[in-house]
């Protein structure tokens, strides 16, 4: 499971795109930050139905809010690809844009999507729902651009020239060109972003904003709502049925599209890696499903094809795209112009209004979430790396753990978060460890998988003879397996970082027994502020937190990164 | 009948240093019922004038009539078949041929009843539901083949079709083609060949424009009068491929082993796997033929050409009639001591690889002789994808540094003179 987001634009020289995101940046925050002032009603006592008899309706609501917001994610994928790989000057402000969006926890996107949501749809529980499946798609769209981006702009030169020969309209290009071109990487990533979308499901159905509690019926609210009760019996009950859930989706979803989806794979000559499923051979075989596919699907792809033909002949080809493409052009270039100089003014003024003492906060606060992560990604690494190792250098072992352990990983660690809670609770600096086990439950594993993948790749000759010259353990771990799971080992350490700094939100401000248990760090301010509607605070410890985690990317791991490229990759 | 016209086209490919001037003033006219080939070095820029045809590329300069009017955009009238097949992996033989009937928007029985005869016709039948990657390379050329006609072009593009097939499989290929041709089997017009080999030319053709590079410029016009099905061994049909010969190197027949070609772009290759390529065959002494020279190194045949035509680029070696032949420059290659090779290797791949000299000219321009790797980059991705831009730039980086051209930093991602280079240019 790889996750290299790394644009191929070079960051080096700082250009005046750079100055425009940092503007524009800026303006997202104040937006976030701005809005949730207008919003102001008597809070009312929460109520919510924890009978376990609920709980396969509840799944079902939670299943069907990460589809939607699934489906959102992979609207906003194709729109923002599209643009950032077909539009050269777009593609300079908007590739570096991700790495920054990316690195905006999620509920700092609360408070602007709640209010503008509910100006659409006032007093309505349609409101909470889209606000909602907003939070999750924010959760999970980003790496899915960057995969659908890279694929774009790869594709041989070759079949693009066939496709312009053939003259398949934009449509044919799409759905015979570039849709199978991407299919294989937007699979991985929809896979983690679906992961990503159950770890905040229960920040996305049970929240606070301006001091008010919202709840949306689902299987993350039911968890949330026992954990605040302190309902140690329910929170199982929850649990189970979500790693239930998950598991399912995993085996009836994800393997068979794994294994169908090979034949996207871009290669002339057939190779021996292999993914099987056996629920696809069921697929395959189901009669319902060629039923719909001879009925349904392939006439309607007929006609949508006929459709487009049509289309695209009456309107004139060139003239069209070309016109189009330069009113689009000029509507978005005037968009981000608008929200640059909106955010310059509002990120301003909101900023000005923090004191100096709301700074000393925010950094110091930055600075112990900082060490809090790298405690988490150290104590990942001193676990993972030897038996990781262990693991993928032995076959036999492999095969019979590495199930086990996607399964582990798939069990979202918020949910399991107040369990924990429960025994660390009372002692003192609780919470403080709390927070870094989570951290560390929610991302060891991306540790753990990369490891594998590297110990599995070591040349099994040069074990082999290690172990005959007798070489010492120390020396064969520096010289033979650390070099060979190196690369690996960054492209985990990226993700587990990231992930780490994303779940501070959740770990370090907590309702529990109905009463809030905090300590302090940035991922507490950024969630304190967002729900007592401290704009300028949220703003403040936003930005921090975005610049931190782009700084440390840059700085840190894109330079390990090359150098596990150049050095170690062999 | 006049098909297709080119009048006086130009065309340049702009670098910030400067341009290249890739055709210059190219004239000519195709009329129905011809086989025109276009033959030349590479850098004659005998594709990008099938890509101008097509429509794919606009010319600076010029203009082309199809059927009496002006070209604007994609031409309706031809079709093209690729030198590495360019097959959508991910589509069945079949849907691979149906996908150009998809954008007339026929419907699906028509379209259906179409692509089966045109899969018949080029000798696919049975392969109909295979993924090209079950496929060999002569059957996947096919299924190039059975895409384009199945469109029934005017007139048929053909970039190297052949190139990249083994000799066997080549030949069969074209015998075939021709035979469609001949019958009338195919409502083809007009064909266009581009191609490297003399002798495939004179085969199929019934004009060969012969192209100078560097620029493109037409510099002769060779009519092909003896009926198909033409014997390669007859009399006439060598003193064809001589002449032409004599033409196009502009020497007398003994020195045609250097045959000059300057490459825009070179293969994957790299020096490690010439040198070994060379040796190897300096010791098995006399010509080999490629094909089983793959089987010899249990190479696939895909594997082996870049490197064959990385020497044949360089001057090192030469390709006849499917033998691997060394040139007097790769004998003294081959028989030379590591810092001689070095010698020879930097001479011929600075004059055969005008990248490089693209490269030493940028960095001698530069004060400090240093310039980064995303600037040769973004020159490249001019006319390549970006992740064929990195590999030709490894590949160019590869030969720079095994001749000592230039140095490169991994670290800084920085491509530089070395010391001693930037001395010599000084003095």
């Amino acid at each position: 499971m790889k996750r290299i987001n790394w644009s191929s634009i070079s960051y080096r020289k700082f250009s005046i795109g750079d100055i425009l995101i940092l503007l524009f940046i800026g303006s997202i925050i104040y937006a976030i930050s701005s809005l949730n002032t207008y919003y102001t009603r008597p809070s009312e006592p929460l109520s919510f139905d924890l009978s376990p008899s609920k709980l396969p309706l509840y799944s079902l609501y939670s299943l069907i809010r990460v589809f939607l917001a699934y489906i959102l994610s992979f609207i906003f994928t194709l729109v923002y690809g599209y643009t950032a790989a077909y539009n050269k000057k777009l593609e300079k402000i908007l590739i570096p844009l991700l790495d920054i969006l990316q690195s905006i926890p999620v509920l700092s996107f609360l408070p602007p999507v709640f209010m503008a949501v509910l100006a659409l749809f006032p007093g309505s529980q349609i409101g909470l729902e889209i606000t909602s499946i907003i939070l999750i798609f924010t959760g999970q769209v980003w790496n899915m651009v960057f995969s659908f981006y890279q694929s774009l702009i790869s594709i041989p030169k070759d079949l693009r020239e066939t496709a312009q020969i053939m003259r398949l309209n934009p449509w044919q290009r799409f759905w015979y060109l570039e849709l199978p071109y991407s299919a294989i990487g937007l699979l991985w990533n929809s896979m983690m972003s679906v992961a990503g979308g159950w770890f905040f499901l229960m920040a996305c159905e049970m929240f606070t904003i301006t001091n008010q509690d919202f709840i949306l019926p689902g299987i993350g609210s039911y968890l949330s709502f026992a954990s605040i009760k302190g309902d140690i019996p329910k929170i199982l009950l929850g649990l189970f049925s979500l790693i239930l859930m998950i598991i399912l989706i995993d085996q009836l979803i994800w393997r068979p599209l794994i294994a169908w989806s090979q034949k996207f794979k871009f290669e002339f000559t057939e190779s021996e890696e292999s993914y099987e499923s056996t629920i696809l051979l069921w697929y395959r075989r189901s009669q319902i499903l060629n039923f719909i596919r001879e009925k349904f699907s392939s006439p309607i792809r007929e006609k949508v094809n006929q459709y487009f033909v049509e289309k695209y002949k009456r309107a004139k080809f060139s003239s069209f795209s070309s016109n189009f493409g330069r009113i689009f052009n000029g509507f978005i270039i005037a968009l981000i112009i608008l929200l640059i100089l909106r955010g310059v003014f509002g990120l301003g003024s909101l900023i000005f209004q923090l004191s100096f003492e709301n700074w000393k906060i925010i950094i110091l606060s930055a600075l112990i979430t900082f060490l809090r992560v790298s405690i988490a990604v150290i104590i990942g690494l001193l676990w993972t790396l030897p038996i990781g190792v262990k693991i993928g250098t032995n076959p036999k072992l492999t095969k019979i753990i590495q199930p086990i352990v996607q399964i582990l990983a798939s069990i979202p660690a918020t949910a399991i978060f107040p369990i924990i809670l429960v025994f660390l609770i009372n002692i003192s600096g609780g919470l403080n460890i709390a927070s870094i086990l989570l951290m560390l439950l929610g991302t060891q594993w991306y540790l753990l998988f990369n490891i594998i993948a590297g110990a599995i790749s070591i040349p099994k000759d040069l074990l082999e003879v290690s172990n005959l010259m007798g070489i010492k353990k120390w020396e064969k771990w520096k010289n033979l397996i650390f070099p060979c799971i190196f690369p690996y080992l960054v492209t985990g350490g990226i993700t587990a970082m990231g992930g780490a700094f994303n779940a501070s939100i959740v770990s370090e401000y907590i309702v529990f027994s109905n009463r809030v248990i905090k300590t302090m760090g940035l991922g507490a301010l950024i969630t304190e502020a967002s729900s007592m509607g401290n704009n300028s605070l949220l703003a403040g410890s936003t930005l921090t937190m975005a610049v931190m985690v782009v700084l440390i990317n840059r700085l840190f791991w894109k330079r390990l990164f090359k150098l596990s490229e150049e050095k170690f990759s062999h | 009948m006049e098909l297709l016209r080119l009048e006086n086209i130009s065309l340049s490919f702009k670098f910030p240093e400067g341009e290249i001037k890739v055709l210059d003033k190219v004239s000519f006219s195709v009329s129905e019922g011809e086989i025109i080939s276009l033959l030349g070095p590479s850098g004659s820029g005998k594709s990008t004038i099938l890509r101008i045809i097509a429509g794919l590329l606009r010319p600076q300069e010029g203009k082309v009539y199809y059927k009496g009017e002006e070209l604007n955009g994609i031409n309706h009238g031809v079709a093209m078949v690729f030198q590495n097949f360019a097959l959508f992996p991910w589509l069945t033989v079949l849907e691979n041929v149906e996908l150009g009937l998809k954008v007339l928007g026929l419907p699906q029985e028509i379209r259906r009843e179409k692509a089966l005869k045109a899969i018949d016709l080029i000798g696919l039948d049975g392969f109909e539901n295979a993924y090209p990657k079950e496929l060999s390379g002569g059957m996947k050329q096919r299924v190039g083949f059975a895409r384009a006609l199945v469109m029934e072009p005017d007139i048929l593009l053909l970039d190297e079709p052949f190139s990249a097939l083994d000799v066997l499989t080549a030949e069969n290929l074209r015998n075939d083609l021709i035979e469609l041709w001949m019958e009338k089997r195919i409502p083809t017009k007009a064909m266009i060949l581009v191609t490297h080999s003399i002798e495939e030319a004179v085969y199929i053709a019934d004009r060969v424009l012969l192209l100078s590079k560097d620029p493109g410029r037409i510099i002769k016009e060779v009519k092909i009068e003896i009926p198909h099905w033409r014997d390669k061994k007859s009399k006439e049909f060598l003193n064809l491929v001589d002449m032409i010969y004599g033409i196009l190197t502009g020497k007398p027949m003994e020195k045609l082993a250097f045959r000059e070609k300057k490459h825009l772009f070179i293969p994957q290759a790299g020096v490690g796997a010439i040198t070994g390529l060379i040796e190897l065959v300096n010791d098995l002494e006399g010509p080999v033929d490629i094909y089983k020279l793959g089987e010899e190194l249990l190479m696939d045949i895909e594997d082996l050409l870049p490197i064959v035509e990385a020497s044949e680029i360089l001057g090192l070696a030469e390709i006849k009639e499917g033998d691997f032949v060394l040139t007097n420059s790769g004998k003294k290659f081959a028989e030379a001591d590591v810092l001689e090779r070095k010698e020879i290797f930097k001479e011929l791949a600075i004059e055969k690889v005008p990248f490089l000299k693209q490269i030493i000219r940028v960095l001698q321009s530069k004060s400090n002789h240093k310039a980064p790797r995303d600037f040769f980059l973004d020159l490249l991705k001019q006319h390549l994808s970006a992740q064929e831009a990195e590999k030709q730039l490894d590949v160019l980086i590869d030969w720079g540094r095994y001749a000592e051209i230039f140095e490169y930093d991994d670290n800084k991602d920085e491509l530089y003179l070395s010391e001693i280079l930037s001395m010599e240019k000084k003095s």
